[in-house]
C-alpha cells in the first residue's frame, strides 16, 4: 500500500502527517491527482516539442518571403508570405475593434451599469457571445455583409455581393475576441477599492475624468492581458476565416485602390493555410502546415510570455489600501 | 449627484432640473450606453437572422429535422443540386446522424476531460509543490490558448494513422467495409483531441473558483484533524461546486462548436456510428454539425443548401445559448456566498 503514493509524502511539508497514515481512498485520490498532474504536464510537453522538432525541421527561410503557389510538389507551393501577413492584419484590424469597444463596455459596466436591467442584459449578452461557435458567428457575418449596404466593404463580381473581405473576417473576429476584453478589463477595474474612486470625487474631478484618468491607468495590466488573450483567441481562429476570408491563400484584392483595395479583398492567416496543407485539406503538403504551425506556435507563445511578463509585473506594482 | 442627477433625467421629471445640458460624464455614460446598446443589438440580430434564413428548412421537415431517416450525405447532396435546377427547392433533411455525432463526441469529451480536470485542478491548486505549481499554471494556459486547427494537424498526422494501424484490426476493418471504411478517422480521435483542446479551459476555470474558497473555511477542517486531501475534497471542491459547472458549460460550448478541427478528425461521413457495434463504436467515423457547416461552405450559393447550412447552425445557436444561461445560472449561488466578483 505504501508504494502506490510515495511521493506525496514528501510534498507536504508544511503539514503534519503524512499521507501514510490515511485513508486508502485519500490515498487513491492523491495518487490519481499526481498521476493526472504530471500526464497533463507531458501531454503538454509533448504537443510542444513535437511542434518544435517538426517546425524547425521544416522551416526554411524563404517560406517565410514566398507566396503560396499552385503546384504539385513541395518545391513549387512557395511559402507563406500572404497568410503570415494575413494574420498580422486581420489581428491587428479585429483588436482595432475589439479593445475600444471591450473596455468601454468593461467601463460601462463596472462604472455605470444603469438601468440595472441593461447592465444585466449586456452581462449576459457577452458572456453568451463568448459561448457562440465562431462558425456561427461566420454565418451571420455572411447574411451581415451580403446585404446591400454593408456590401461596400466585400468584393462583387458580376453584381453579386460575395461578402467575403478582411473588413467582414476582422468584424466578426472581433466579437470573438470581444468578451476576452471585457472580462478582464472589468475584473480589473473592479478590482481597485472604491476609496480611491472617491479621492478622486474628492478632489472635483467628475466621474468619467476618474475613469480616464486614474481607474484605467491603474487597469492598464487587466485590460493588456485581456487584450493578448483575445488576440490569441483571434489568430487561432480558422471558421470565420475560411467563411468569411475566402481562405484564397493569396491576397486577392478588389481592386487596385493601395490599402483599401487589399482590405476590400479575400485573403487567407496561418490557420486557414494550415487547414488547405493538412492530409485532410486541398493541398495536403504537411511539411509546410507543419512549418505555419511552427510560426502559429512561436505567436502564442510570445502571446503568453506577453501575458505572464505583465501580470507578473502588475503584482509587483501598487497595493491599494 | 451624477447619478442622481440622471435618475431625475427621465421625461417626466427632467424638466423640472434647472440646468437641461448634459454634463460631461452623462454625456460619456450616454456614450458608452449606446455602445452596449449596439453590442447587444448585434446579438439579438445574430439570433434573428439566423433563425430568418434557417427557417425554410426547419418548416419542410417540421421536428423530422431532428429525426433520422435516410442517408444525411444523399439528402445534403440533393437540397444542394436542388438549387442550381428549375423546378421546387428540395429541403428533406433528417440530421440525427449529425446530431447523435455531435452529442456522442462532446458528451464523451466533456466527461473525460471533466474527470481529469477536476483532479488536475485540485492537484495544482493545493497539491503540487511549488515548482510545479509554476510549471502547470503556465502550461494551462498555454495549452487553452493553442489554436485548435493546431490539434487538428497533430491529431491528422499521429493520432489518426496510430489509431488506423495499430488499434482497428484487419478483420475490424472487414467487417464493416461495404458501410463504412474504419481508417483511423474516428470517434476516438475526435473525443481524444477534444479532450486534451478543452480541459485547459476547464482546468483554468476550476483552478480559479478552488483558489477563491477562503483559507479559514479549510484551515477550520483541518484543525479538527481531517487529512488535507479530505478537507480540500470535502469543503473546498464542495464549495467550489458552482463554478465547476460554470467551467464545464463554458467548455461544453466550445465543444459544441468546434468545427475545424473536429472536421479534420472524425471522418467526415454523415454517418451514425452504432453503439450495438461493441468496441469498434468508438472506431466509427461520423461528421457532427460543426463540421457539416465546414464541410459544405462551397455549397452556400444554393439557396436551400443555405437555409439548411444555416438550420444547423440555428440549432448550434440555440443550445449553446442555453448553456450560457446554465451557466450563469450556476454562478448565482457562488455570488451570494461573494465568492465571485
Amino acid at each position: 500500500m505504501t508504494t502506490a503514493t510515495p511521493t506525496p509524502a514528501r510534498s507536504t511539508p508544511k503539514r503534519s502527517g503524512s499521507s501514510a497514515s490515511w485513508r486508502w481512498s485519500d490515498r487513491l485520490g492523491l495518487g490519481l491527482a499526481w498521476f493526472l498532474g504530471l500526464l497533463f504536464c507531458a501531454i503538454a510537453a509533448a504537443i510542444v516539442i513535437y511542434f518544435l522538432v517538426e517546425g524547425i525541421r521544416y522551416l526554411r527561410p524563404n517560406l517565410l518571403v514566398t507566396n503560396p503557389a499552385p503546384g504539385v510538389s513541395e518545391s513549387q507551393t512557395g511559402g507563406f508570405l500572404d497568410p503570415l501577413l494575413g494574420t498580422l492584419i486581420l489581428g491587428a484590424m479585429s483588436m482595432a475593434v475589439a479593445v475600444p469597444v471591450g473596455v468601454g463596455i468593461a467601463v460601462w459596466l463596472s462604472e455605470f451599469g444603469r438601468p440595472t436591467g441593461l447592465a444585466r442584459v449586456a452581462e449576459s449578452a457577452v458572456e453568451m457571445l463568448a459561448g457562440e461557435p465562431s462558425v456561427v458567428l461566420a454565418l451571420f457575418g455572411t447574411i451581415l455583409f451580403t446585404v446591400g449596404q454593408l456590401g461596400f466593404l466585400s468584393q462583387t463580381s458580376h453584381g453579386i455581393v460575395l461578402g467575403q473581405s478582411f473588413f467582414a473576417a476582422a468584424a466578426m473576429l472581433s466579437l470573438v475576441g470581444l468578451p476576452m476584453v471585457v472580462a478582464s478589463t472589468r475584473e480589473g477595474l473592479q478590482a481597485i477599492p472604491s476609496h480611491v474612486r472617491e479621492a478622486s470625487y474628492a478632489v472635483g474631478k467628475t466621474k468619467i475624468a476618474t475613469t480616464r484618468r486614474v481607474l484605467l491607468p491603474a487597469a492598464r495590466p487587466s485590460v493588456i492581458t485581456g487584450s493578448m488573450l483575445g488576440l490569441g483567441r483571434v489568430i487561432g481562429d480558422t471558421a470565420i476565416v475560411l467563411l468569411l476570408l475566402g481562405g484564397t491563400l493569396t491576397f486577392q484584392a478588389a481592386n487596385s485602390t493601395p490599402l483599401l483595395g487589399l482590405l476590400r479583398g479575400t485573403g487567407d492567416t496561418l490557420t486557414g493555410y494550415i487547414y488547405y496543407n493538412a492530409p485532410t485539406g486541398d493541398g495536403n503538403q504537411p511539411s509546410k502546415a507543419y512549418a505555419a504551425a511552427f510560426v502559429l506556435m512561436l505567436m502564442v507563445l510570445a502571446i503568453n510570455v506577453g501575458v505572464d511578463f505583465v501580470v507578473r509585473r502588475s503584482q509587483r506594482a501598487v497595493r491599494w489600501s | 449627484m451624477d447619478r442622481d442627477a440622471y435618475l431625475d433625467h427621465d421625461p417626466d421629471a427632467g424638466f423640472l432640473e434647472p440646468d437641461r445640458r448634459l454634463s460631461q460624464d452623462q454625456r460619456a455614460e450616454l456614450g458608452l450606453g449606446a455602445l452596449v446598446c449596439v453590442v447587444v443589438g448585434l446579438l439579438v440580430a445574430l439570433f434573428v437572422f439566423v433563425l430568418r434564413e434557417a427557417w425554410p428548412s426547419f418548416a419542410h421537415n417540421g421536428l423530422a429535422w431532428f429525426g433520422g431517416g435516410g442517408s444525411v450525405d444523399q439528402q445534403l447532396q440533393a437540397i444542394s443540386t436542388s438549387g442550381d435546377l428549375k423546378h421546387a427547392p428540395v429541403y428533406t433533411f433528417h440530421a440525427w446522424p449529425l446530431i447523435w455525432s455531435t452529442i456522442v463526441i462532446t458528451i464523451g469529451a466533456v466527461a473525460i476531460a471533466f474527470v481529469s480536470s477536476l483532479f488536475i485542478a485540485v492537484f495544482m491548486v493545493e497539491f503540487a509543490p511549488p515548482w510545479l505549481r509554476r510549471i502547470l499554471e503556465p502550461v494551462v494556459r498555454l495549452l487553452a490558448s493553442v489554436p485548435s486547427v493546431i490539434y487538428g494537424l497533430a491529431a491528422v498526422l499521429v493520432l489518426v494513422p496510430f489509431i488506423g494501424n495499430h488499434l482497428i484490426t484487419q478483420n475490424e476493418k472487414a467487417s464493416v467495409t461495404p458501410t463504412i471504411q474504419l481508417s483511423g478517422s474516428s470517434l476516438l480521435a475526435a473525443i481524444v483531441v477534444l479532450t486534451v483542446m478543452i480541459a485547459p479551459i476547464m482546468i483554468a476555470v476550476f483552478a480559479d473558483g478552488l483558489r477563491s474558497v477562503p483559507r479559514g473555511w479549510l484551515e477550520g477542517s483541518l484543525a479538527l484533524g481531517i487529512n488535507r486531501w479530505r478537507t480540500f475534497w470535502k469543503v473546498g471542491v464542495r464549495t467550489a461546486r458552482p463554478v465547476f459547472v460554470a467551467g464545464t458549460v463554458l467548455a461544453t460550448a466550445r465543444a459544441l462548436g468546434e468545427a475545424v478541427m473536429v472536421s479534420m478528425v472524425s471522418g467526415g461521413v454523415g454517418f451514425a456510428p452504432n453503439p450495438v457495434d461493441g468496441l469498434i463504436f468508438f472506431f466509427e467515423p461520423s461528421r457532427p454539425l460543426a463540421a457539416t457547416i465546414i464541410a459544405f461552405t462551397e455549397e452556400l450559393s444554393s439557396p436551400p443548401m443555405k437555409h439548411t447550412l444555416y438550420a444547423i447552425a440555428a440549432v448550434l445557436l440555440f443550445s449553446s445559448a442555453m448553456l450560457s444561461v446554465i451557466g450563469w445560472a450556476a454562478k448565482q449561488p457562488m455570488r451570494r456566498y461573494g465568492l465571485v466578483p
